[in-house]
């Protein structure tokens, strides 16, 4: 366990008489330094006394600080993150390591193996299967990201307002979330998308959000029913403080955390969930570029040509094990319990 | 007891009929199954019509679904357009897939609870640190490429086994295919399990199993394991519907003709009835295993009582 560069008791001590100095000598410091302080988003600001901010410009130590300081720390953090930021650059400027033309296939050249220039060979329609491996991360983090912001507020918005108003509109929502969980997932993208005809990513985006907000709705209203018992509410609510404000001011910051740590790995898995979808010939269809395309399209002929299929399931792989390695480190950094 | 298990069967109508509602719903959304009847060809209007009032589809929806239920109730699940029976359909699929879940569940309770049990006593050692880098690996993985990979190396190039399975698909033939619809729900079950373990390793009932002299084989397995368990009981109960419904994946790769690949071709022939049938069926299944579980808690954990 490395040490804590400000652990609060070191604080205390240390800055004893530089603290109390800075307290006695300008109250208005303290106070000015309020609106630029990006910590005093929601929470309540400090009280001032022995473990307010020392001088040295530490902040007030949120969950959110903490979380942060374990997160550099994490290798498993810095490698995701790493992997994910060159996928988000890839999926931006593709042409950048990618100077060929996806679409552009020769067929004399089917399931040639690597040569210069091409060093990943060709599939099966003598298309450059590394300009398609990398033309291929832009959908799939695309309908990631998407599909996870699209479920996300969907989903914590619903279950925020059954866990806070609990009531009938709670118990409706709990059962519409239960029938929605009795549905497999994989056939209800089959009956819905096989209808749908358009080659662009946002049907899939639509089925992935309508089927996933459930998920993080349950954890949302759990969240909020959690928060709401704290003694900060009901101080906030007999301070006279209105339903909207007690929600959005002192409930949502302090229940947003586990809806993170869900969304994050819920991300890595709708990437998957396309792949999937596109392997059965339902999700996105060409012209679009599709690592669950190029796989399927390469399976029949696997035998001759295994690298049009290795190198998009190693791409696939690599991009999902990136996010879920993320969700799982944003997690451990947001669970006190395992501190 | 059942007085439990009396209200569960009520709170289950409800979740029941919302869900086969919500897939009747969406395969209306499909299209027009007279459409599909007719082949690639543009049907005959008079005929059309004909076909519609036969099979009550120039009805509205709500009623359509009402007669459906009625008659699923009764035992009849309609004919599939090409004549065949739905539940006949049904008594050749079922049996498949009911194998390759068993032997998939079978492969998750036996190496998931093992590694589980192995690396929650010994966390932190280089055994643990591999069987969780391990474990996120198999998560990350999609299933079809799992299986498309498991294929080409131990069926093509290594030829260990059959690449597909025939249409009898005994226990056999579908160990690989029940590995792969295994294989995230086995990381899973792994990663439950070690976490249980290790929660669990350290509380009072332990200590005092172990301080009264109980060899540590008994400690693990009557007293940690027991309790340790029921986590992990209610992902695999949740996990048996989820596998019969993401067999369609596997199934699809191996070639095996169970219900998925019934699903699939329904789907496709936009054979309405039969995809409406079977997951009516999946969905009831997965209601059933839900409720088995809950039953098991008080098997597993004493206090647990149901009045």
């Amino acid at each position: 366990m490395p040490e804590q560069p400000f652990p609060p008791e070191g604080a205390i001590a240390g800055a004893g008489p530089g603290g109390a100095m800075d307290l006695t000598a300008s109250e208005a410091g303290t106070l000015e330094r309020h609106p630029r302080d990006p910590g005093a988003d929601g929470s309540p600001a400090p009280p001032p006394g022995p473990d307010a901010p020392d001088p040295a410009g530490g902040r007030p130590r949120s969950l959110w600080s903490d979380a942060w300081r374990d997160l550099r720390r994490n290798p498993v953090f810095v490698v995701s993150s790493l992997i994910i930021l060159f996928l988000v650059l890839i999926s931006l400027w593709p042409s950048a390591i990618a100077p060929g033309n996806p679409l552009a296939c020769d067929l004399a050249k089917a399931q040639q193996g690597s040569g210069p220039g091409h060093p990943f060979g060709y599939d099966g329609q003598g298309c450059d299967v590394y300009t398609r491996t990398v033309y291929g991360a832009r959908t799939s983090v695309a309908v990631g990201v998407l599909a996870t912001l699209g479920v996300a507020v969907l989903g914590s918005v619903l279950g925020a307002l059954a866990g806070f108003f609990g009531g009938p509109w709670d118990a409706v929502l709990s059962r519409v979330t239960d029938i929605f969980f009795a549905i497999p997932v994989v056939l209800g993208g089959l009956v819905l998308l096989s209808v749908v005809t358009s080659t662009s990513v946002w049907p899939v985006i639509g089925f992935i959000v309508l089927l996933g907000w459930p998920q993080i709705s349950r954890i949302a209203r759990g969240a909020v029913i959690t928060a709401q018992q704290h003694d900060y509410v009901q101080a906030a609510r007999a301070l006279g403080a209105s339903s909207p404000r007690v929600l959005l001011r002192h409930i949502a910051p302090n229940a947003v955390a586990p809806v993170i740590v869900v969304s994050t790995i819920a991300l890595g898995t709708y990437i998957a969930l396309e792949a999937t979808l596109s392997y059965l010939g339902v999700g996105l269809k060409p012209p679009s570029v599709s690592w669950g395309i190029d796989i399927s399209a390469a399976s029949p002929y696997v035998r001759n040509a295994p690298h049009a299929l290795l190198w998009p399931s190693g791409a696939l792989a690599v991009t999902v094990l990136a996010f879920i390695m993320l969700g799982d480190a944003v997690r451990d950094a947001l669970d006190p319990k395992l501190r | 007891m059942g007085r439990y298990v009396l209200r569960r069967l009520v709170q289950m109508v409800p979740v029941f009929a919302g869900a086969t509602l919500l897939i009747f719903l969406m395969v209306n959304v499909m299209g027009d199954p007279v459409a599909g009847l007719c082949g690639d060809r543009q049907c005959d209007p008079a005929t059309a019509a004909r076909l519609r009032a036969e099979f009550g589809l120039d009805r509205p929806v709500w009623q359509q679904y009402l007669t459906y239920m009625g008659n699923v109730f009764t035992g009849d699940f309609g004919t599939a357009f090409n004549g065949q029976k739905v539940t006949e359909l049904m008594a050749t699929a079922f049996p498949v897939t009911l194998r390759l879940t068993i032997v998939a569940v079978l492969i998750e309770v036996v190496v998931g609870v093992t590694l589980g049990v192995v690396t929650g006593l010994r966390r932190g050692r280089p055994v643990d640190t591999g069987v969780l880098l391990l474990t996120l690996v198999v998560i990350s993985v999609p299933t079809f490429v799992t299986g498309l990979l498991l294929q080409l190396l131990l069926g093509v190039e290594w030829g260990w086994i059959r690449p597909s399975v025939s249409s009898a698909a005994p226990f056999g033939e579908l160990l690989l295919p029940g590995l792969v619809l295994a294989s995230v729900s086995l990381a899973y079950v792994t990663r439950l399990t070690r976490t249980s373990i290790a929660e669990n390793r350290r509380s009072d009932y332990v200590r005092t199993a172990v301080a009264k002299g109980l060899p540590r084989r008994r400690v693990v397995t009557r007293h940690l394991l027991r309790n340790s368990l029921i986590p992990v009981v209610t992902f695999i109960g949740a996990d048996i519907g989820f596998l019969m419904g993401g067999a369609i994946v596997t199934e699809r790769i191996f070639n095996i003709h169970g219900v998925g690949f019934q699903l699939y071709q329904g789907i496709l022939r936009q054979n309405t009835q039969t995809v409406v049938g079977f997951v009516t069926v999946l969905v009831l299944v997965f209601l059933l295993c839900n409720l088995v579980v809950d039953l098991l808690y008080a098997v597993l954990d004493p206090r647990i009582r149901y009045a």
